[in-house]
């Protein structure tokens, strides 16, 4: 009777990390790479698996560690990959890895997009900067089964041109009949595409069925606020509209508090949420 | 609550020459004995070896910003209330190491240090106490995932309650439902009298312990004497939260101007959140050696008090005083039922003892829900 859950076996310590080889680094941009990993211990490799929109701690033993969303879809020799942005401590470490090198990853962790809902939709994926890695597994599924869906469109924007990422990979998906549509905030001399804020795209995308339509965003809050705005304006059912969350997390197991918005946990509840559910929260300042 | 006839018929009675034994027994048994004891003028819980290291003679005078010790006009063991201190202590460690890595010619090694905690036996646990594990049970154990450290203390932990036979100013546990009476959760369950103990037995544990002491049956009026004693407890109570829709009151106003004038008194100084038996948000430190081969992930207590507890992309999330006092107590009184089913609050009063400025969450709550949008 005193400690009837706490009496059920110990199990693993979710604290402890996977250790994880780098395979491979790709410069995306400026100060932004992604780094493929592969677990070193071949049994865990086996097991480990994930679905578009969870995310893994990355750790720099002794400097930290960060949560980062899982960037691609696992490859055939079961490797993973994040792509980090170099700002902090601990995210400049990660970046300074090279081919050879270990470091910790723990996960997979939270939601996921829900994948299962977008059979037969028209899907509208809005990314903004460093929201589109989390996307890129999604879009790769979708790439997969391409047939079970109607229109797919990816809006992307970057603050400048040579910001943008994945930009290598734009004619495989268009190819793969998926409207890639890019946005920079600033525009440099070569460039010949859209500038502004992409909630511009979204008001003038090509005629939308909105009731038969799903959108996916990720990006900073304020630019998922306007982009749900739009695709509300559109006529969109803001129940079909799902957004990826961002909190300072810590334990990503839904213990250390850091992550809480009213009473969601992030790490657990989200990163993936429905907008109608979030939304409340997010609109109150500084909760 | 009338005690049920099963707990009747589990009651002993263990007179005050015979009550030191109960630390031989669970010495020999192998425990780790916590209980109260006098450090610093107040009123802690420590590794105590006999019972004259218990507060005996002593109890607690508190009120908003205020505790002090004062002898007491008798000599009972356990006259007083709960102290700054709490069970957290010891089944959540305000500092533990969760994880180690280790540089080697082949790369990094992760692994989880060994955790070898003491059998505790906690003996003195109040009714809000007891509740208090149970919510802590709920975040550390009956979540996705299992925080080791807490379960492994937690799993072997000895419960000896101790039923509150006085109130302080500040207590409010019949608000909170969690008191004065243990009701269930403990092993063993004492209400003290002038010349003993009513020993009531929670559990198998309980009982065989129990059968290692000498003890009587118990007599009716020594019943209704105990039941008197715990009476006392709940008509010295003064203080009241009206619990009634507080989700949707806390969290329907959001942007109350109440949260404004509190954020005028609080310090931030993160008293309230290291005296609560509930709080359990933590942040984890890398510790290396000199050479940085040897890594330790050091988890210490914080709090939603600390301004960078919130820090997010260069940013600071709720960088004022008035986020974050709303952060607590929304947390505490309301979201805390979304998460966990129960509220995060068991009445035992302490942030209102132990806030500096003396703020006082149950007229916080009086105050919005008087003037809610």
């Amino acid at each position: 009777m005193t400690a009837p859950a706490a009496m059920r076996p110990a199990i693993a310590n979710p604290w402890q990390s996977d250790v994880a080889v780098v395979r491979e680094t790709v410069i995306e941009a400026p100060g932004v790479t992604t780094l493929r990993l592969s677990l070193a211990d071949a049994d865990r490799a086996a097991s480990f698996s994930f679905r578009p929109g969870q995310f893994g701690m990355l750790y720099a033993p002794g400097v930290g560690e960060v949560p980062l969303g899982i960037s691609d879809s696992c490859r055939a020799d079961r490797t993973w990959s994040f792509t980090v942005r170099a700002v902090g401590n601990t995210t400049r470490a990660l970046s300074a890895l090279r081919m050879g090198d270990t470091l910790g990853l723990r996960g997979p962790f939270g939601s996921s997009w829900p994948l299962d809902l977008c059979d037969g939709y028209d899907v509208v994926l809005v990314a903004g900067g460093l929201g589109l890695p989390p996307l890129r597994p999604v879009i790769l599924e979708l790439v997969q089964r391409r047939r079970n869906y109607g229109r797919v469109t990816l809006i992307y924007g970057s603050r400048t041109p040579d910001t943008l990422i994945y930009t290598g990979q734009y004619d495989d998906w268009s190819n793969a009949q998926i409207d890639v549509q890019t946005t920079v905030d600033r525009a440099d001399l070569n460039w010949t595409g859209n500038v502004g804020v992409v909630p511009l795209l979204l008001d003038r995308l090509h005629p939308l069925s909105p009731e038969r339509t799903i959108v996916f965003i990720c990006g900073p809050e304020v630019m998922m606020r306007y982009t749900v705005r739009s695709a509300v304006a559109r006529g969109i059912p803001v129940e079909r509209v799902w957004i990826s969350t961002e909190r300072n997390m810590q334990c990503a197991i839904g213990l250390c508090g850091h992550c809480q918005l009213g009473p969601e946990f992030i790490c657990k509840d989200g990163p993936v949420f429905r907008y109608d559910r979030i939304a409340p929260w997010l609109a109150v300042g500084d909760l | 609550m009338r005690p049920t006839d099963a707990l009747e018929r589990s009651n002993r009675w263990l007179a005050k020459e015979a009550f030191p034994t109960l630390f031989d027994r669970l010495i020999e048994l192998g425990y780790a004995i916590v209980g109260p004891t006098i450090d610093q003028e107040a009123i802690v819980y420590d590794r105590i070896n006999s019972v004259d290291e218990l507060p005996r003679g002593w109890t607690d005078e508190q009120a908003p910003g205020k505790y002090r010790l004062k002898r007491r006009a008798d000599d009972a063991w356990f006259g007083f209330n709960v102290g700054p201190q709490s069970w957290k202590k010891f089944l959540f460690p305000p500092h533990a190491i969760v994880a180690t890595a280790d540089r080697t010619a082949n790369g990094w090694q992760m692994a989880t240090p060994p955790d070898d905690p003491p059998k505790y036996a906690f003996l003195g646990v109040r009714a809000c106490d007891l509740a208090a594990i149970g919510v802590q049970d709920r975040t550390f154990v009956d979540g996705p995932y299992v925080d080791p450290i807490y379960a492994a203390r937690r799993r072997e932990a000895l419960i000896i309650a101790v039923n509150c036979t006085q109130a302080a100013a500040t207590c409010f546990c019949t608000s909170m439902g969690t008191g004065p009476r243990a009701t269930q959760g403990f092993d063993l369950a004492l209400t003290e009298l002038p010349t003993g103990f009513v020993v009531e037995i929670g559990s198998q544990r309980g009982a065989e312990i129990v059968d290692k002491l000498e003890t009587q049956d118990v007599d009716p009026q020594q019943l209704e004497f105990a039941e008197a004693a715990r009476q006392q407890a709940v008509d010295q109570i003064t203080r009241q939260l009206d619990t009634d829709g507080i989700r949707d009151l806390l969290l329907g106003n959001l942007n109350h101007p109440r949260w404004d004038d509190v954020a005028a008194r609080c310090l931030s100084c993160t008293n309230c959140t290291m005296v609560c038996p509930t709080c359990f948000c933590h942040s984890v430190k890398e510790v290396t050696d000199l050479q940085g081969d040897h890594v330790e992930r050091h988890r210490q207590w914080d709090t939603c008090f600390n301004f960078d507890f919130s820090y997010m992309n260069g940013g600071i999330v709720r960088d004022q005083i008035r986020s974050r006092y709303r952060q607590w107590l929304t947390h505490k009184l309301a979201s805390w039922i979304d998460q966990f089913g129960v509220s995060g609050c068991v009445g035992c009063g302490r942030c209102i003892t132990w806030c500096p400025v003396g703020i006082d969450l149950t007229e916080e709550v009086a105050a919005i829900r008087e003037t809610r949008a």
